[in-house]
Parts: structure tokens; C-alpha cells; sequence
């Protein structure tokens, strides 16, 4: 029952505004009583996003979806993720910068190069040569997947097979972190 | 001379009054055309049931044949309204078993049904035919047993979209052989396998069956015996669309898709992998409604599906189908009437970037009787409004919801505030809209001025000040319904429009500006209306200034509610103790 204020200080940092700017004064208060979350927040989103990077706070009952359908749809997904003898493999894409998710089929792609050229098409953007020892270097992005266990890895390190089965979602890290994630290698 | 006609004339033609609009009009005439239509009025509509109790329905129409109650109010499909508020449907049941025991239809939305509810329908009225909930929750599927058991006339079982604490799938054996007037059954909400062999008996001895909607465990191997059971179905619902079958399964199936000569409406195809969609192309020019909303088809699937259906009427779809999805439905399903596409995403970040306005604006274009949408978009365009607007001056109903909140046009950067003018503006029948995206208080200033047949409004995340819920308030003549989350206006235009709250069926504002204070005062000077403060933060005493959770406010007849939870507050609670002295434990 309690609030939780933990929300109520992203909030502020992400600046949500009512109306147009020149007429903050009063909105300030009002931003932060309006888009503030309550125990109904979807519990599994909330396990999901916690290692991912940040990403914009729930708002209770928005999209306006009733929750019946949105069951049915996290059901579908998660049918769709961990159950790898269907024929289908949805994993959502995020690329740093763009502000909406894709999702795509794993199963139709047979290997690292495939998949990386529908990438490349799909957020317009091209990748430098994979290569064991020192990743993408020189590239500008830096594509990532989050396996079974939760952990972030560089797209490439196992062999496709083992990819394929345990990627949970794709994310493709730009400038900075990519700098940073390849000297970390 | 006496010139009023004898009630029998009346009575005979009153009986060709059918729409409850026509027959409340009719009932305002006079005392005695009032008696005559009430005596004769069979099926009766409560729209809120707690604008007027039971009791005082039961007492007016004594040839109740058909009841239709609504309880909470629309926003708790989107989990706003806190559990525990209301909406039970016991009283109603209990009241119509002693004074209306000739009940035959009972149909119910977003209301609270216990097992109990079922039991004493199905031992309290011994023509029970029909039976319809929607968005109901409470129940079991022990309650459903107790149903088809005991109704040895019921044609229709109806459930759609509840939450039904399932304990298996034992109830459907509990139809008994001797029932055969079967004509819709719709389990599609329901998580449990029910025994096939006891569905296809049922099937086979139910030659009225017009409509079946399966749920998720019915496999598809099921549905070619049940199909071949039932080619008569002009309804149908399947079940998973995802077994593996092989060859000789698969042609078997096809053929009895063909045999579907009737098939009007479609919908199901859970899990429905790519393969099996050309089993549906012979079904497909005959269909009037589909529901792919809860199939993950991906576009260039879902072209080749729509592309075959040049009769649709009613189409729901997830916005997998994208701009190109759409671009296909304008050229195919030129008797397109109702388009709703969803988000295929669970939240806020994820939205099919390649679904814009410009799929919504290829079927304005090319559907001429398109004229009622619900569009889920990641973004959208005044231009795109203004196109949309002028292509579709017959629109209805139009939602537009943009994902993200306070979005600008995208293109411009502006408010959609002109977008949303041009659809006033334009589709002079509209009556209903839902609005998104940023919007400033001359959004509403235009909604107001144009929106004069206007029915039902829905508002989220606009406005600037009070001036908007003014220009709504005394703006929108036909006003009825108007719900309002997260905007930014106080008490002022709330209360200087009191009036027009007596003219409304309902309001809802929720995380807006409204004062403790406000509704205290709004209580005392509208004794027709419930003023239901709902608050599940509130502390022990609450200062007048106080701006609170969420507001309910409905006219009524009945009075106060007799059980309203701890956290719903109205004047007859003392705001102190914050219990009240009328609520029955």
C-alpha cells in the first residue's frame, strides 16, 4: 500500500510535462502525483527491467490495454521466448538512441552474418567485422544479447546454436558505452 | 368524449416499440401510457447499477423477461478502479429471484459475480436461457457447472474477457444429455481443458449452435472433429492454432475449413504458426468480423489472410500488421465499418515503429463506411488528423491512443490540438472519442464547440487548466459519459458546472487537481448525484485542501450504496472515523 518514492525520483529526472513549457510552476506537483505507480504496477515488468538499462517509468493503466489482453500478450511472448521447439523465436531489439523496440525471429536466420545484416537494415546503421579477440572494433555500434541467466553479452562469443537458444533480447549499444564495453574486453 | 385509447390498443402498439430510447420516451407521455409501457416492457437496460436499486426495477417492469446491468465504471478495465469497490451482482440476482422468476436473460458487465450468484440463478428461474458476462470477475468454474446443470433451456453461455478462478475443466460434463437448445457457447477466457469427448457430444446434440468459441487448450487437432461436428457454426472461436500435424491431418483440416459454408465471424488463432494461415483462406471472402487481435501474425501473413476477406466488416488486429498490413486492408475490405488495432507490446517502450498514422490514414481514404476506430500508435500527425477527418466525416467512434504520453506531433512538434478540431469539426455524428498525445486547453475549447452530439469522452495526460473541463462541461450538450485521468484542473470548473453532472450518466477523474473540499461541497449542493471519493492513501483525517485519488461521480435514484469499501468515501461517511454508518459489513 505504501507509495513507492522510489519511482517518484525517476520521475523527476525524466522530466514528464503537462502542458506546454512557460507554465511549469503548478505542474511540477502535478507531474509527480499524476504519473506516479502503485502496487498495480505489472510485477513482471518490473523483474524484467531491472537489468536492463533505464527505461521510462510505469504508468498504472497506460497504454489504456485492459489487463486481460495484456496477459494474453506477456503470455504470448513468453511462450514464444523459452520455448525453443516452436517454430517461432521472438526477442525484442533495442538500439541506443531509437525510441522504440523491434521484435524479431530468431529462427530465421542461420547465422551471425544474417542476422547482423537484418539489423543493419532494420536501424540503418552498419557494423564493423566481428572478430574473436577484439570484438567489433572500430564500428560505432555494438550489438549485445541478454542470455537465460540474465547476463549481457557481446553478440558473436558462442557459436550460433547456443545464441540462438538462450538469447532473450538483443540490444544494440552506441558511442560511449560501446567504447567502454569494448575496452572492457 | 374520452379520447384516451384503451390499454389494450396501447399495449399492441407499444409492442412494436423495441429500442428502450423510443420506450422511455413513451413512458414520459402520460400516467397511463407510463403504466402500459412499463407492464410491457421485457427487456430492461441499468446502466449503472447504482443509479437505482433492484427493487424498484423489479417493482416497474413485472414482465422483465431480460436484464443488462453494467457496474464499474469503464476505467477499471485499465485497473484504476481498486479492488473491492463494487458492482456485486447478488442484489440483483437475489431481487429478480423473488419478484421476477420468469427472468430468461441475464447479460452483465464489469461486475462482481460469486459462485453463489450462479447457484441461485440457475435454482431461481426456470426458463434461464441466457446468459452473457463480460469483464466480470468472482466466479469459479464450479459456478459455471451449477449452470449447466440445472438450466435445461439455455441456449446462450457467454464468457468474455473475465477472470474465472479455474479448477478445471470438469463443468462442461455437467451439461446434461437431454440439453439440445444450444445455440452460442464462448469459453474462450477459460484456462482449463475441458474433456473433448463431452465437448463434441455437446456439439453434435446442440443442432442450434450457431456460435462456439474455444479457449486456449482446445488443440488444433480438436477443432477438426468439432468442426466436422458443427458446419453450421457462423461464429467461431478456435483454440490454439499451433499443434504440429502431419500431412494427411493437415488436408483433413483444410477440407473441413471448406465446409464452413455459414462462417461469418472468426477469431482464436492463438499461437497460430504461419503455415496453417492458408487453412483460413477458403473461410475468408465469407467473413463479416475477424478478431486477430490476440495472434501474433506478422505483416506479410497477415496481407495475404486480409487480402482474401472483401467482405470484412469488423477487424481487430494487433499492430503487427503495420502501415503496409493496412495499406492492403484500404484496397481489400472496401465494407470495412470497425477497425481497432492494438499494441503488441506490454508497455510503454514497446511500440511496432513501422505501424504510423499512415496506415490509420490509407483506410480513411479508401473505406467508406469506415466509422468506428480504436488505434494504438507510437506516434501520430496533425496532418495526418485533418486527412483522416475530411476523408471520414461519418466516423462515430474515434480513439486515437497516441503510447507515449504529452506526444507532440511528430512532425511539427505542435500540440494536436488542430488535429483533433478537424475531427470535431468534421464528423458531425461523432460520439465517442478518446484523445492522446499533447493537447492544450483549445483542444477542448474546440471539443466543446463542435462536439455536440458527442456521448462519451475519454481524456489522459492534456490540458492545462480548468478552462478545459469548462469548455467540455458546458460545451458538449450530449454529454453522458466523461472520464478523465492525470490532467492538470481543479475545483473551479467542476463546480461551477454542477449542474450539467445531473445531465451525465457518469464521470471519473482520477490523479487530477480536485480538492477533498471540492467534493465535499459538490455532495451537499447535488443531492442526485453519489459523490465517491475513492482513496486507497488516504490518512486518518483529511484537510479540506487535500487534492484526492479519484473521483465517481454518478446521478442516481438509489441513493447512498450500501457497501462501499473502506476506501471509498461519500457525505455519509464521517471523514473522521472514515467508516460509515450505513455500510453493511
Amino acid at each position: 500500500m505504501a507509495y513507492e518514492k522510489v519511482n517518484e525520483l525517476n520521475l523527476k529526472d525524466t522530466e514528464l510535462r503537462l502542458g506546454l513549457p512557460g507554465t511549469e510552476q503548478v505542474k511540477e506537483e502535478q507531474d509527480v502525483s499524476c504519473v506516479r505507480s502503485n502496487k498495480r504496477q505489472l510485477q513482471s515488468d518490473n523483474e524484467e527491467e531491472s537489468t536492463t538499462p533505464p527505461t521510462k517509468t510505469q504508468i498504472v493503466g497506460w497504454p489504456p490495454v485492459r489487463s486481460y489482453r495484456k496477459n494474453n500478450n506477456n503470455n504470448n511472448n513468453n511462450n514464444n521466448n523459452n520455448n525453443n521447439n516452436n517454430s517461432v523465436s521472438y526477442v525484442k531489439v533495442s538500439m541506443d538512441g531509437a525510441p522504440y523496440l523491434r521484435k524479431i525471429d530468431l529462427k530465421t536466420y542461420k547465422n551471425y552474418p544474417e542476422l547482423l545484416k537484418a539489423l543493419e537494415n532494420m536501424f540503418k546503421f552498419t557494423i564493423g567485422e566481428y572478430c574473436e579477440r577484439e570484438g567489433y572494433k572500430g564500428s560505432e555500434v555494438v550489438p549485445t544479447y541478454e542470455d537465460k541467466d540474465g547476463d549481457w553479452m557481446l553478440v558473436g562469443d558462442v557459436p550460433w546454436d547456443m545464441f540462438s537458444s538462450s538469447c532473450k533480447r538483443l540490444r544494440i549499444m552506441k558511442g560511449s558505452d560501446a567504447l567502454a564495453l569494448d575496452s572492457a574486453l | 368524449m374520452d379520447l384516451r385509447l384503451p390499454s389494450k390498443v396501447l399495449e399492441h402498439i407499444f409492442s412494436f416499440v423495441d429500442s428502450n430510447e423510443d420506450r422511455n420516451s413513451v413512458s414520459l407521455v402520460c400516467k397511463s401510457w407510463f403504466e402500459t409501457e412499463r407492464l410491457t416492457r421485457k427487456r430492461v437496460f441499468v446502466r449503472n447499477c447504482y443509479a437505482v436499486t433492484p427493487a424498484a426495477v423489479a417493482r416497474r417492469f413485472p414482465g422483465m423477461r431480460s436484464l443488462t446491468l453494467k457496474g464499474k465504471p469503464h476505467f477499471a478495465d485499465y485497473n484504476l478502479v481498486p479492488d473491492g469497490w463494487g458492482g456485486y451482482a447478488w442484489p440483483w440476482i437475489e431481487a429478480m429471484a423473488e419478484k421476477s422468476p420468469s427472468l430468461e436473460e441475464l447479460r452483465l458487465k464489469r461486475m462482481v459475480v460469486t459462485d453463489e450468484c450462479l447457484e441461485k440463478i440457475a435454482a431461481s428461474f426456470k426458463d434461464f436461457k441466457v446468459l452473457v458476462l463480460t469483464s466480470c470477475e468472482g466466479f469459479s468454474t464450479d459456478g459455471l457447472a451449477a449452470i449447466a446443470v440445472a438450466c435445461r433451456n439455455l441456449t446462450e453461455l457467454e464468457l468474455r474477457e473475465c477472470i474465472v478462478e479455474d479448477l478445471g475443466g470438469d463443468w462442461l460434463s455437467y451439461f446434461p444429455e437431454t440439453l439440445t437448445s444450444l445455440v452460442s457457447l464462448d469459453f474462450s477466457c477459460l484456462d482449463s481443458e475441458v474433456k473433448l469427448s463431452d465437448l463434441e457430444r455437446l456439439v453434435s446434440r446442440s443442432p442450434n449452435l450457431k456460435s462456439l468459441k474455444l479457449n486456449r487448450a482446445v488443440s488444433l487437432h480438436a477443432l477438426g472433429s468439432l468442426l466436422c461436428l458443427a458446419p453450421q457454426l457462423v461464429e467461431l472461436g478456435t483454440g490454439s492454432f499451433s499443434d504440429k500435424l502431419d500431412q494427411e491431418a493437415v488436408s483433413k483440416l483444410a477440407q473441413v475449413f471448406t465446409e464452413l459454408k455459414e462462417l461469418k465471424s472468426l477469431s482464436g488463432l492463438w499461437d497460430v504458426l504461419p503455415e496453417y494461415i492458408p487453412l483460413l483462406y477458403s473461410v475468408c471472402p465469407g467473413l463479416t468480423s475477424l478478431n486477430l487481435s490476440y495472434a501474433t501474425v506478422q505483416m506479410p501473413d497477415l496481407v495475404e489472410l486480409l487480402s482474401r476477406c472483401s467482405n470484412l466488416q469488423k477487424l481487430w488486429v494487433m499492430d503487427l500488421i503495420e502501415d503496409k498490413g493496412l495499406e492492403v486492408v484500404a484496397s481489400s475490405c472496401k465494407e470495412l465499418r470497425e477497425l481497432r488495432v492494438f499494441p503488441s507490446g506490454a508497455d510503454v517502450d514497446e511500440t511496432n515503429v513501422a505501424l504510423t498514422e499512415q496506415g490509420l490514414v490509407y483506410v480513411s481514404e479508401a473505406c467508406p463506411n469506415l466509422e468506428s476506430v480504436l488505434y494504438f500508435c507510437a506516434q501520430f500527425t496533425n496532418a495526418a488528423l485533418v486527412t483522416i477527418a475530411k476523408n471520414r466525416p461519418n466516423l462515430k467512434c474515434f480513439r486515437l491512443c497516441v503510447i507515449e504520453p504529452f506526444a507532440s506531433d511528430h512532425e511539427t512538434h505542435q500540440p494536436l490540438d488542430e488535429g483533433f478540431k478537424a475531427i470535431v469539426e468534421s464528423c458531425k455524428d461523432l460520439q465517442r472519442l478518446s484523445v492522446s498525445g499533447l493537447l492544450t486547453d483549445k483542444a477542448f475549447e474546440h471539443i466543446g464547440r463542435h462536439g455536440k452530439k458527442l456521448k462519451m469522452l475519454s481524456i489522459a495526460f492534456a490540458g492545462d487548466s480548468d478552462l478545459m473541463l469548462h469548455h467540455l462541461l458546458s460545451g458538449c450538450e450530449s454529454l453522458n459519459k466523461l472520464e478523465i485521468r492525470d490532467c492538470p484542473f481543479g475545483d473551479t470548473a467542476l463546480l461551477e458546472n454542477a449542474a450539467k453532472l445531473e445531465t451525465m450518466r457518469s464521470l471519473w477523474m482520477s490523479s487530477c487537481g480536485v480538492s477533498f473540499g471540492a467534493c465535499k461541497l459538490l455532495s451537499e449542493k447535488m443531492p442526485k448525484l453519489n459523490v465517491e471519493v475513492i482513496d486507497e492513501h488516504s490518512p486518518e483525517t483529511r484537510p479540506d485542501s487535500s487534492p484526492v485519488e479519484k473521483i465517481y461521480i454518478y446521478r442516481t435514484v438509489a441513493g447512498p450504496r450500501m457497501d462501499m469499501p473502506e476506501f471509498v468515501w461519500t457525505k455519509h461517511k464521517n471523514p473522521e472515523i472514515g467508516v460509515s454508518h450505513l455500510a453493511i459489513e
